[in-house]
């Protein structure tokens, strides 16, 4: 196995650990942004070194478009195997199908893999909604003993009631002493409630693609800094925020440039980025340091406020 | 501001120093464009790997403000330093920027100068020219204009420097406590308006001169017999900056003409299609390069990294290149991303397009202060024939 899985403290079902992978070692919880064709959005290497991205997703798609390209991208530590999803608001056979066909690929994926001294290849539970086939899912990848599990299928327009219900179950039933991936997830009140229900590793294509649209992450929740009330609003983003983009510039400025002026794009992406990965850094500190109580009542509150509002 | 002239090659070309604000520049140097006063692509988290303190010149037209952040704000904020974040840098407003806020020499009249930009045709008057430059207080600034283009008619043209010299008085006695002010010399294509502004200009208290109109439609013959009759009668003490010239080949001719400050769009214009300069910048690389009959038709200046031969292309786009692209990223990579059109494509060749570009001038700073500015620029201009 490539990686190495350390809890470094608990609470209930909520885990800090350190992954080491052969390149690096990282804190969990732990939020991946996503590089779709070999590239954050607008952003350069060294920015996202600065702003903490740890691990990065790089999908397949572009690969066989540039298989020269030097970088982080030419070695994956961690490759998911190949699944087949279906929409969470579907019914009827298409899911069951679906479930036991990602795991007869397993199968296949695991005997075409040549690298599995430095490379961990997940698995992917599917089975939709449906919590007797995604037991039949989760038992099945189990039995694989794979060096991580990834929960498939969800943050596609099912409703949060049963999201976190499917969650619940896989998190439960899933190997504790391996890294669970909650693929797709996704706003911050979403990963702060699957980190609670003992998932460990997020991505998402929301902080970047809400920052090109000009909406901002903040503890409060998002600011739209499209609106026209923050043409004279010269307080930062968010004052809380140690980023370069909360330090040097105002929301009047931000909102001068926004969905007009790629630079808008680039420093909303850096912000919303910074923001996740701060987020991760106070899920994994605040359960080490035995206050992951505290610091979810204290972020519900920011939010529900604004709500309130 | 201060400025000293060091050596001379050849006539009018000069190497100078430059105090603006808390930098040193050695003259001539260029200005990067801005786009409300940042880099178009390059993210200021970035700015600080381009080489210093050459690239610390930006221009920024008080124009891009005036869509979506009033004075009022930017005043409150502190001015383009607080406003921007960049500490280090300086910054010179020049009411043109010859990408988006064009001139419209049919719509100005005795009010004020007309420009075509993102906001629709703007009328801008000299009070209120002023009221941007107080808000933003840029370190130097270029009083306002009425640039025409070359093939308007004489009485135009001549209306043009009456209404620009009226309005550089104006401007002077509104201006506010800092800033340095460089007086704007316009003319259109005729060497006796030219000469006319340039004289009448010399005369105001200003710290330094800024040659207007042109790069809008006079052709590179005609241009250095308009260059010299405005040079000519200005001191030589003082700098001078001139917008809108940007082939590498009309840099030299505004330096052989005696200009110390320029402001080009030649890098946007070559990041935005994809370009990145290659043209080598070490004499070693200069001997080496072997230009066969069959490079006819080839453009050894630049590479067009849209184009399917640099798909598996693993070398940096200049070998040897310090860029922060070159060190880190191939010409397979940026090919790859301007094929899906992502927008790090244009970030990358920014930075690379600058740095190269500033490299050009440095290797002009070292020939005229070694005299041998017209050899330099007579073997770069025969090269690329």
């Amino acid at each position: 196995m490539a990686l190495r899985f350390e809890v470094l403290g608990r609470f209930n079902r909520a885990r800090a650990a350190q992954l080491t992978l052969p390149h690096f070692v990282c804190q969990t919880p732990l939020f991946m942004p996503v590089g779709t064709q070999g590239t954050i959005k607008g952003l350069a290497t060294d920015q996202l070194e600065e702003i903490g991205c740890q691990i990065i997703l790089g999908n397949t798609g572009w690969k066989a478009n540039a298989p020269n390209t030097r970088g982080i991208y030419s070695n994956p530590n961690i490759i998911m195997a190949l699944d087949d999803v279906v929409k969470t608001t579907i019914t009827g056979p298409r899911i069951e199908e679906a479930m036991y066909r990602t795991l007869r690929w397993i199968d296949r994926c695991i005997a075409a893999h040549k690298r599995p001294h430095d490379q961990n290849l997940f698995g992917i539970v599917q089975g939709g909604l449906d919590p007797v086939l995604r037991d039949i899912c989760v038992r099945g990848l189990v039995d694989r003993n794979l060096p991580g599990y990834a929960i498939g299928g969800l943050a596609g327009g099912e409703d949060k009631d049963s999201f976190w219900r499917v969650v619940a179950q896989c998190t439960a039933t899933l190997p504790k002493d391996k890294p669970r991936y909650v693929m797709g997830v996704g706003y911050p009140l979403d990963i702060v409630i699957c980190s609670a229900l003992g998932a460990d590793m997020y991505d998402c294509v929301y902080p970047t693609r809400t920052a090109r649209f000009g909406t901002a992450l903040v503890p409060e929740g998002v600011l739209k800094l499209k609106h026209r009330a923050m043409a004279e609003d010269t307080r930062p983003i968010d004052p809380t925020c140690a980023c370069m983009v909360c330090k040097n510039y105002t929301r009047a400025y931000i909102h001068s440039l926004v969905t007009k002026d790629a630079m808008g794009s680039q420093l909303l992406s850096f912000h919303n980025l910074y923001y996740m990965m701060q987020l991760s850094k106070n899920l994994h500190s605040s359960i080490v340091q035995g206050k992951f109580p505290e610091f979810v009542c204290n972020f519900l509150q920011k939010m529900v406020k604004c709500v309130m509002v | 501001m201060k400025f000293a002239v060091k050596a001379w090659s050849n006539g009018r070309a000069r190497a100078g120093i430059l105090h603006l604000g808390t930098s040193t520049i050695d003259t001539p140097s260029l200005l990067l464009s801005t786009r409300k006063g940042l880099p178009h692509f390059i993210s200021p988290d970035l700015l600080s790997c381009l080489p210093s303190p050459e690239s610390r010149l930006l221009h920024v037209s008080p124009l891009h403000f005036l869509e979506g952040l009033s004075m009022k704000t930017i005043s409150k904020i502190g001015g383009l330093h607080q406003l921007l974040g960049l500490h280090d840098h300086c910054f010179v407003s020049v009411p043109r920027d010859s990408i988006q806020c064009l001139p419209e020499a049919n719509s100005t009249n005795k009010i004020g100068a007309s420009f075509e930009t993102p906001c629709g045709r703007l009328l801008i008057k000299p009070v209120e020219y002023m009221e941007m430059i107080s808000s933003t207080r840029p370190e130097l600034w270029a009083t306002l204009a009425d640039e025409v283009p070359a093939w308007v008619s004489d009485k135009r043209n001549k209306t043009s420097v009456d209404r620009t010299i009226k309005w550089l008085d104006e401007c002077i006695s509104l201006s506010p406590a800092s800033g340095a002010v460089f007086g704007a010399i316009v003319g259109g294509s005729s060497l006796e308006e030219r000469r006319r502004c340039a004289q009448e200009v010399a005369t105001r208290n200003v710290s330094g001169y800024w040659v207007g109109g042109l790069g809008l439609g006079e052709s590179m013959d005609e241009r250095p017999a308009l260059l010299n009759a405005v040079i000519e009668a200005l001191p030589e003490e003082k700098p001078r900056l001139i917008c809108g010239l940007g082939l590498p080949e009309e840099i030299l001719q505004g330096i052989a003409a005696g200009v110390d400050l320029f402001e080009s769009t030649y890098i946007y214009h070559l990041t935005l299609g994809g370009f990145a300069l290659t043209f080598p910048l070490d004499r070693t690389q200069i001997n080496a390069l072997n230009l066969a009959p069959s490079d006819v038709g080839s453009d050894p200046r630049k590479i067009n990294l849209r184009a399917t031969v640099f798909r598996k292309d693993t070398m940096p786009i200049v070998e040897g290149c310090t860029c922060y692209t070159c060190r880190n990223h191939t010409r397979a990579y940026i090919n790859h991303l301007l094929n899906v059109h992502e927008m790090l494509a244009q970030i990358l060749l920014e930075i690379h397009n600058t740095h190269h570009f500033l490299g050009f001038f440095r290797l002009i700073r070292e020939a005229i202060n070694a005299g041998r500015f017209e050899e330099f620029r007579k073997e770069f201009v025969q090269r690329w024939r």
